[in-house]
């Protein structure tokens, strides 16, 4: 019997994804329940090698964008037994957290990837073992899917400064240590860091006292500076910049051999990052451009005061109106997706850029068109609470037809937004700004202008419907009580 | 206590009033846990972010900390002598002997030695870190948990040998204050002495986010203070097959590796005692068996010199145990009620049996085991001090609501117990004590939340039925 005043606490939201396969030879039916999201075909990767009832807990995919995901924190430990639904890791994809269940009744055997280390999607991450014996052999199996990956950022041993000094220095002479055992000589910290940033322990020099490899020994080995200490202290700078390994998250592309600018601190792209990058990147393959219009917004200002206190947003105006707008040129929220064919999506989803916590994110509000202004103002509210808390679920962030940027809040008055894969336009908005405009009989007055920006696909979006659109668009706002329908 | 049932009273102190616990245990080494506590959580700058603040470089002075737990101890010894000599109990000073029984002398080491008689005795000699053979202690760089109390460097890498509660609570200490940690444990598991779920949890928390790392399975053999430009250099070999594993070369090495009873020159044999393993054999009332097997009459032993339950407060309810005894009431004391605490952040405390004796118990006697568990994350307060990370786990005998043991890991947990290890104390049954009432909010829900999770076969029904004439 509960008390009512005490109220359950879930790790995260209620919907989690199960994704654990069998490695047995029998061909298996479909892996994943089909009320779950998305999932491409490359996370149902079987590796039909071992004949044992040994499972392999992969890496899912959370998201279509998603390449590699990285480990939050494993909710169980090796050797807990594992019922099925149970969440067993928390992974960070690009866009949010998310819960993994396993699919599985079992003994968690083995952590392959652990705790802050990064896998590919489809990658081993645990073992799941049926039974106690076959535990140390998943174990045995982990270490050798362990051993087999080679650390990549050893092959740039930090050079000159201390050519000679590969081996610690004679004090801590070998007489002290008998025959046969190894000397530890790497601090608890250290050892840490070097497995987090896959850094070979055996190949840097220690620098601390009788030749201890400290974790600052081992934070310039990975590239990276130490987060509390200043900037760059002369020693982490030694290795010529273009041997510095790459950090983590990095892409296949490798760093320009730039010149090191002193006091400049390296700081990895976290998974959102990284995302974000990537999608740049992407879009530099498609062929854009940019049509831009002034929309007078005396009467949106207007209509915004009055339902203001109804809990209405600037955002969900802009939204409703835009996805009003869509409605009549539905080639602006169809997108080029293979390069030769139009897709027209059927319903509106309107995205629409949020500034957070060291990253950029796009919740999406579906069927924008067909929710009246109100519960669109509410499900906004929800979407962005959610996503400060990385709480999104992939279709909250992934669905969108059509992206919305607002910077006007920082009296930005026009720019150009960048087209996210997959999309054929977005909407750059700035601040309304009391303008003064002369009429056609030469009279002035003052009104408050926005400048809008349009960028788009000129595979599937021409000059003249993009330039039908925003007039539809401007009208929309010109005219506003239909927003309120 | 004594005084109180109106029996003359004398104490005799070889040392320092107060003994281990004021001087060189319990008072200096939760003092030092309060500053690492607050230590750490000011460090946390996630943790402060979550509550909307910023605290700006946290630092400490060493010799500050220090000062803290000596005046700490310094304050409590003194509060304890002037209220022994308020009560008019004589502190007499020296080192005493058994010369037979009822007879006991003392003296300062080199000065002539006082004969006293007294109608009872109570050997409460308590003990002394336990140093293993190989291990050389030069209180400097090698030390145990007297000097380290002291707190008289912060190395930046030390190796604990041993993980039971007290190189938890060290460690908690100085990686809070900078410092990293290697465990050397000779058991397989870390913590071998906790409940193992426990123990799991505590080491997901306490060990595997913080500067430490571990061996276990091994043994140091052998351990040279640092000396002519060395460090600190451990041997290490396999507890099994005592091949060896390794060396650590490190700042510092503190033994951690349990206490051993501090019985020599008690004069044990003018009375035919024999120690095993240096404790004093004792019966359930803490008298004094002999060589033989027989009471030595009017010789109790109480606390860690017996060995039963090697706690501070162990030895204070079974001195209690043998005044009663004394003054004609039997009284014996059920060891099972008796709760431990370690106080790491955050605490770990249990009371009764761990599971698995839980589970041997019940094979043995045939009776079934249940366990009912909670979070800290179903509890509010503990919520609001972002202090979700916990368990509390119950033992219980599903047939007749028996309590066999209570294990809390989380904010406070060393309080929480209480109410656990009370109701063992008085035979509570599980559905009995799901009645009682707990505050909200405070943590003690948790253990609310644990007793209502309990499913007892209420066939015996709670209330005494009527009287049955025969």
């Amino acid at each position: 019997m509960a008390s009512p005043l005490l109220s359950r606490v879930s790790l995260s939201n209620s919907s989690a994804i199960s994704f654990s396969s069998s490695i047995s030879s029998t061909p298996l039916p479909r892996l994943f329940p089909p009320s779950s999201t998305a999932f491409p075909a490359e996370s149902r990767r079987r590796i039909s090698t071992v004949q044992s009832k040994i499972r392999e807990i992969f890496m899912p995919a959370l998201s279509s964008t998603m390449t590699e995901g990285k480990i939050v924190s494993w909710v169980k430990s090796e050797g807990d037994v594992l019922s099925k639904g149970e969440s067993v890791v928390v992974v960070e994809s690009d866009k949010a957290d998310m819960d993994v269940e396993t699919f599985y009744d079992g003994i968690l055997a083995a952590i392959v990837v652990g705790e802050g280390e990064t896998a590919p999607v489809g990658a081993a991450i645990g073992l799941l073992a049926e039974t106690e014996e076959e535990i140390a052999e998943a174990k045995a199996k982990a270490s050798n899917t362990a051993s087999s990956s080679p650390p990549p950022a050893a092959s740039s041993p930090p050079p000159s400064p201390a050519p000679t000094a590969v081996t610690p220095p004679p004090k801590a002479a070998p007489a002290a240590v008998p025959e046969g055992p190894r000397k530890i000589v790497a601090t608890p910290y250290a050892k840490k860091l070097a497995k987090q940033h896959k850094v070979d322990i055996a190949s840097v020099v220690g620098s601390g006292p009788f030749g201890r490899i400290t974790p600052a020994d081992i934070e310039s080995a990975a590239g990276i500076s130490p987060s509390k200490s200043s900037g760059v202290s002369a020693a982490s700078s030694a290795p010529p910049p273009v041997s510095s390994p790459p950090p983590k998250a990095a892409s296949a592309a490798a760093a320009p051999a730039s010149a090191e600018i002193p006091g400049s601190t390296v700081v990895p792209f976290t998974t959102m990052q990284a995302a974000v990058s990537k999608n740049m990147l992407e879009s530099l393959s498609v062929p854009t451009f940019r049509v831009g219009y002034p929309v007078v917004t005396d009467a949106l200002d207007a209509l915004y005061e009055k339902v203001k206190p109804k809990g209405v947003t600037m955002t969900a105006l802009l939204a409703k109106a835009a996805a009003m707008a869509l409605a009549q040129h539905p080639v602006v929220n169809a997108s080029c997706k293979d390069g030769k064919s139009f897709t027209y999506n059927s319903s509106i989803n309107i995205a629409v850029a949020v500034a957070i916590n060291g990253g950029l994110i796009t919740p999406v509000l579906q069927n924008a068109d067909k929710l009246d202004l109100y519960l669109l103002s509410q499900k906004w509210k929800e979407l962005v609470e959610k996503a400060r808390a990385k709480q999104l679920q992939p279709h909250e962030y992934n669905s969108g037809t059509f992206t919305l940027s607002n910077l006007g809040m920082f009296g930005v008055d026009r720019f150009d937004a960048i087209l996210p894969p997959g999309q054929g336009a977005i909407m750059a908005v700035g601040a309304s700004k009391p303008t003064a405009v002369a009429d056609a009989d030469g009279f002035f007055s003052v009104k408050s202008k926005m400048l809008v920006n349009v960028t788009a696909d000129h595979r599937i979006v021409y000059g003249a419907d993009l330039a039908a659109f925003l007039q539809t668009f401007s009208k929309i706002i010109e005219n506003p009580e239909s927003l309120t329908l | 206590m004594p005084v109180e049932k109106g029996l003359k009273t004398a104490i005799i102190e070889g040392d320092v009033v107060g003994g281990t616990c004021v001087n060189r245990g319990c008072v200096p080494s939760k003092a030092l846990l309060a500053v690492s506590g607050r230590m750490r959580e000011l460090q946390n700058e996630h943790h402060m972010r979550a509550f909307g603040l910023q605290v700006s470089a946290a630092g400490y002075d060493r010799q500050g900390v220090a000062d803290h737990a000596n005046n700490l101890a310094s304050k409590i010894r003194s509060n304890l002598t002037n209220s022994m000599k308020a009560l008019g109990v004589d502190i007499l000073t020296g080192v005493g002997t058994i010369l037979g029984p009822q007879e006991v002398k003392y003296g300062k080491v080199g000065s002539s030695d006082n004969v006293i008689t007294a109608k009872d005795i109570i050997i409460a000699t308590g003990s002394v870190p336990f140093v293993p053979k190989g291990i050389e202690v030069d209180g400097k760089t090698v030390i145990t948990s007297d000097h380290a109390l002291k707190l008289e460097f912060i190395p930046d890498w030390i190796a604990i040998v041993g993980s039971g509660y007290i190189g938890l609570e060290f460690s908690d200490v100085y990686t809070a204050l900078g410092s990293e940690v290697t465990f050397i444990e000779a058991l397989d598991q870390l913590m071998p002495g906790f409940d193992p779920e426990i123990a799991k949890l505590a080491q997901r928390v306490l060990i595997n986010p913080r500067k430490i790392d571990f061996h276990t399975g091994v043994f140091a053999s052998k351990i040279i203070p640092a000396k002519d430009g060395k460090p600190v250099t451990i041997f290490l070999i396999d507890a099994k097959t005592m091949e060896p594993k390794g060396t650590l070369e490190v700042d510092a090495a503190l033994i951690a590796t349990g206490r051993a009873p501090f019985t020599t020159g008690l004069g044990l044999e003018n009375i035919n005692v024999e120690t095993q393993h240096g404790f004093v054999p004792v019966d359930e009332h803490m008298r004094v068996i002999d060589a033989d097997g027989n009471l030595v009459p009017h010789l109790y032993c109480i606390g860690d010199a017996n060995g039963k339950l090697m706690l501070a407060h162990t030895a204070s309810a079974q001195g209690i145990s043998v005044v009663e005894k004394v003054c004609g009431k039997d009284h014996v004391l059920n060891h099972l009620s008796i709760p431990a605490a370690c106080f790491t952040h955050p605490e770990i405390s249990m009371v009764g049996f761990t599971e698995p004796q839980a589970r041997e118990k019940a094979e043995m006697e045939g009776f079934e085991v249940s366990v009912a568990k909670t979070s800290f994350k179903a509890n509010t307060k503990a919520l609001a001090e972002n202090e979700g990370e916990g368990l509390a786990k119950l033992i219980y005998r599903p047939d007749n609501g028996e309590i066999l043991g209570v294990h809390i890991f989380g904010l406070h947990a060393a309080d929480l117990i209480h109410e656990a290890s009370t109701a063992i104390a008085l035979g509570t049954r599980v559905q009995d004590i799901k009645f009682a009432v707990h505050a909200h909010p405070t943590l003690s829900e948790v253990l609310d939340e644990l007793f209502k999770s309990a499913k007892v076969k209420d066939d015996i029904s709670s209330s005494v039925g009527e009287p049955v004439a025969f």
